[in-house]
């Protein structure tokens, strides 16, 4: 029984699909992958399963039930998180404000000595470079606010973890940090759904790739056996994409 | 060993007490300017009011500056609220004027207990604020279009309540035109308090630094925490004796006062607080955060006109008159303008309650020491307009300044 299990979402924005009939399951313990080219509709997936967007038809499995997700509080309720791809956080407020935003310890008398505790330890077990956790994060850079929409998304020990273009902006060591901690929420049986166009990144870490194009399912991959230009055939639809030309010019040059 | 959160090595180290004044100068210049330019404007136009008019800082004439200042003030408090979440609320003077009248006809012309009078004029108030929120929540109207709407019916309102008396006086023995005219702090009391407020202060601020110290934070020194619960105790005593010479400090300043401590706590010790702050911010990030948008700008407006009816209450009972004229003039403009001098944002996320304490402070000194100079309100008017335009100068300054300085 998959912890999540998506069966025939739809989602248009006046008359431009989005998304149309997506199938999706992602059960603890496995990271799932989804591809796609650039508007083939993987970040509105993740805003249909944060209730952000509400879908036109389709139905939402969750650990046996059929469930619906009005609003990001019922996500958050149910232990979905996400790092959405445009981060989602308050240039106004600092570091903890962002990390606990609407889960502040203590509603009428906020905790905020335990709050900087807990968040050091997010951030160290993410391998921050952050130098102060009292800054806005309106002064923090692409990569370091990103790390902190990562730490936000572990608050609270969530079953479900969405990843959109986690590592799109980071550093080396920061990117290695990221695998390590889908390697470790596997580990822990945590459901990761990432998002990426990183193939290397992609088949380093995903158990099963899904490919989403121009909204549509497009076949899903196990990852290990599967190569990367499998991959990118389904992604692009062409056996004889752009991708595979400029590969099989580069070699022809090397020879 | 230093502490968890100053560890990183790009973190220039400032602790003790040379550590606390260089970073509050280090924050200057990065243009987080906070209360330092209201307060040296404020102290500006003192002098320069100090000298055209000796009588300005004369003890009776504070005393009465402090009192005056205490409608307009509380109005303020709740437009600062409604700024913070990036809205605005052009009414409060209709609500002021309509929540006098009602208070003054059921309390004169019905006969009602003055608390229950005060109470459902604040209850009228409250209302107002929750259908803009609906009305904001549901359509999506602007506020600044609702709340304009807002300003004409309600002063329609008003003038139709008044109707054909067009006034009504509130007698001089009640007890509220008593609280808002003769009600003084006793001078001990007054020293008490003061001795409570810095004894509260250091109290707070030493028992947080050291829970932090047990958490392996960094914290302020027992030393710095001293200083500053000495130098409010002194300031605070000094200002009281000073006023004690007369009449001393009205009780309803006071209130004023304990409102805005109230509002600051819940602004930035509450989840609530923080809710607000990142509505103004970022509404996407907020209602993705899970917060209940809706339900914020519900509360905000709420306050906003209860405030804003409190306000006209107390601007009754220090006239000891409701009439047609009551929230209209300047009352509107003056309680944005000192809500937007004391450093809140006009684009939401910025700004504290103490902002408008400060701002309305500037606002009354400019109007007392226009008014002793014997000149007229076109004077007054003009003069406020060019504060108000040098506050927001400032205040865009900074904003270029924390921008380039990684702080905007
Ligand atoms: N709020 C919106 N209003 C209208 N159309 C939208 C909206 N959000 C997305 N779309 C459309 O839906 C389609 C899918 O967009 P989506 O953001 O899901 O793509 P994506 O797969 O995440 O792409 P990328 O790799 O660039 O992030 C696009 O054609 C886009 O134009
Ligand atoms: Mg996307």
């Amino acid at each position: 029984m998959a912890t999540l299990q998506l069966s025939g979402i739809s989602k248009s924005f006046g008359a431009v699909a989005a998304l149309t009939e997506v199938d999706l399951s992602v059960d603890a313990g496995q990271v799932v992958a989804i591809v796609g080219d650039n508007g083939a509709g993987k970040s509105t997936l993740v805003k249909v399963l944060s209730g952000v967007y509400a879908p036109d038809a389709g139905t939402i499995g969750f650990e046996g039930r059929e469930v619906t997700i009005p609003g990001p509080a019922a996500a958050h309720r149910l232990g979905i998180a996400t790092v959405f791809q445009d981060l989602a956080l308050c240039e106004n407020l600092n570091v903890i404000e962002n990390l606990f935003l609407g889960q502040e310890l203590g509603p009428f008398r906020l905790d905020d000595v335990a709050m900087e505790v807990r968040s050091w330890e997010l951030l160290r077990q993410l391998s921050a470079k952050l130098p102060t956790v009292r800054l806005p994060v309106a002064a923090l850079s692409g990569g370091q606010r990103q790390t902190v929409a990562i730490a936000r998304s572990l608050l609270g020990d969530p079953k479900i973890i969405i990843l959109d273009e986690p590592t799109a902006a980071l550093g080396v060591a920061q990117t290695a940090e990221v695998l390590n901690l889908i390697d470790r929420l596997r580990e822990n049986g945590h459901g990761v759904i990432m998002i990426s166009h990183n193939m290397a990144d992609v088949r380093a870490v995903a158990d099963q790739v899904v490919v989403l194009r121009l909204g549509r399912n497009n076949g899903v991959f196990d990852a290990r056996s599967t190569s990367s230009e499998q991959i990118v055939a389904a992604i692009t639809g062409l056996e004889d994409n752009v991708v595979s030309q400029r590969a099989a010019r580069v070699e022809g040059a090397d020879q | 060993m230093t502490a968890a959160d100053l560890s990183d090595e790009r973190l220039r180290q400032a602790t003790g007490l040379r550590g606390s004044a260089s970073a509050l100068v280090d924050r200057v210049r990065a243009g987080e300017l906070g209360m330092v330019p209201v307060v040296a404007g404020l102290l500006v136009i003192c002098v320069v009011l100090q000298i055209l008019n000796p009588i300005f800082l004369s003890s009776t004439n504070l005393v009465n500056l402090l009192m005056e200042c205490v409608p307009v003030g509380v109005i303020a408090l709740g437009i600062v609220c409604v700024l913070l979440v990036g809205q605005i609320d052009l009414s409060v003077g209709s609500i002021s004027g309509l929540s006098a009248a009602i208070m003054a006809i059921l309390f004169v012309k019905d006969g009602w207990p003055a608390w229950l009078a005060v109470l459902v004029a604040l209850v009228a108030g409250c209302a107002i604020g929750v259908l803009y929120a609906e009305i904001f929540n549901r359509v999506g109207i602007p506020t600044f279009v609702i709340t304009l709407a807002g300003l004409l019916s309600f002063l329609g309102l008003q003038l139709k309540a008044l109707g054909a008396i067009g006034s009504v006086n509130l007698p001089f023995d009640s007890g509220l035109v008593e609280f808002a005219q003769l009600k003084f702090v006793p001078p001990w009391l007054s020293y008490v308090l003061v001795l409570l407020a810095a004894a509260w202060l250091f109290v707070v601020g030493f028992l947080h630094a050291a829970k932090r110290r047990t958490a392996d934070l960094s914290a302020r020194s027992t030393r710095f925490l001293l200083i500053r619960s000495g130098v409010l105790a002194v300031g605070l005593g000094l200002a009281a004796w000073y006023l004690n010479r007369t009449r001393g400090i009205g009780w309803m300043f006071v209130l004023f006062v304990a409102l805005a401590l109230i509002l600051h706590y819940a602004l930035t010790s509450t989840k609530w607080g923080k809710a607000v702050y990142a509505v103004g911010g970022n509404v996407e990030a907020a209602r993705r955060a899970g917060i209940n948008v809706r339900l914020v700008y519900t509360s905000v407006f709420a306050i906003c006109t209860t405030l804003a009816a409190f306000g006209g209450v107390l601007g009754a009972a220090r006239l000891a008159a409701a009439n047609q004229a009551s929230g209209g003039g300047d009352v509107n403009l003056n309680a944005i303008a000192a809500a937007v001098i004391g450093g809140t944002s006009l684009f939401g996320g910025r700004g504290t309650a103490f902002a408008a304490v400060l701002g309305v402070l500037v606002i009354q000194a400019i109007s007392s020491g226009l008014t002793l100079l014997s000149l007229d309100s076109s004077y007054r008017f003009f003069v406020t307009g060019v504060v108000l335009l040098l506050a927001v100068g400032v205040d865009s300054l900074a904003r270029r300044t924390r921008t380039s300085h990684g702080r905007a």
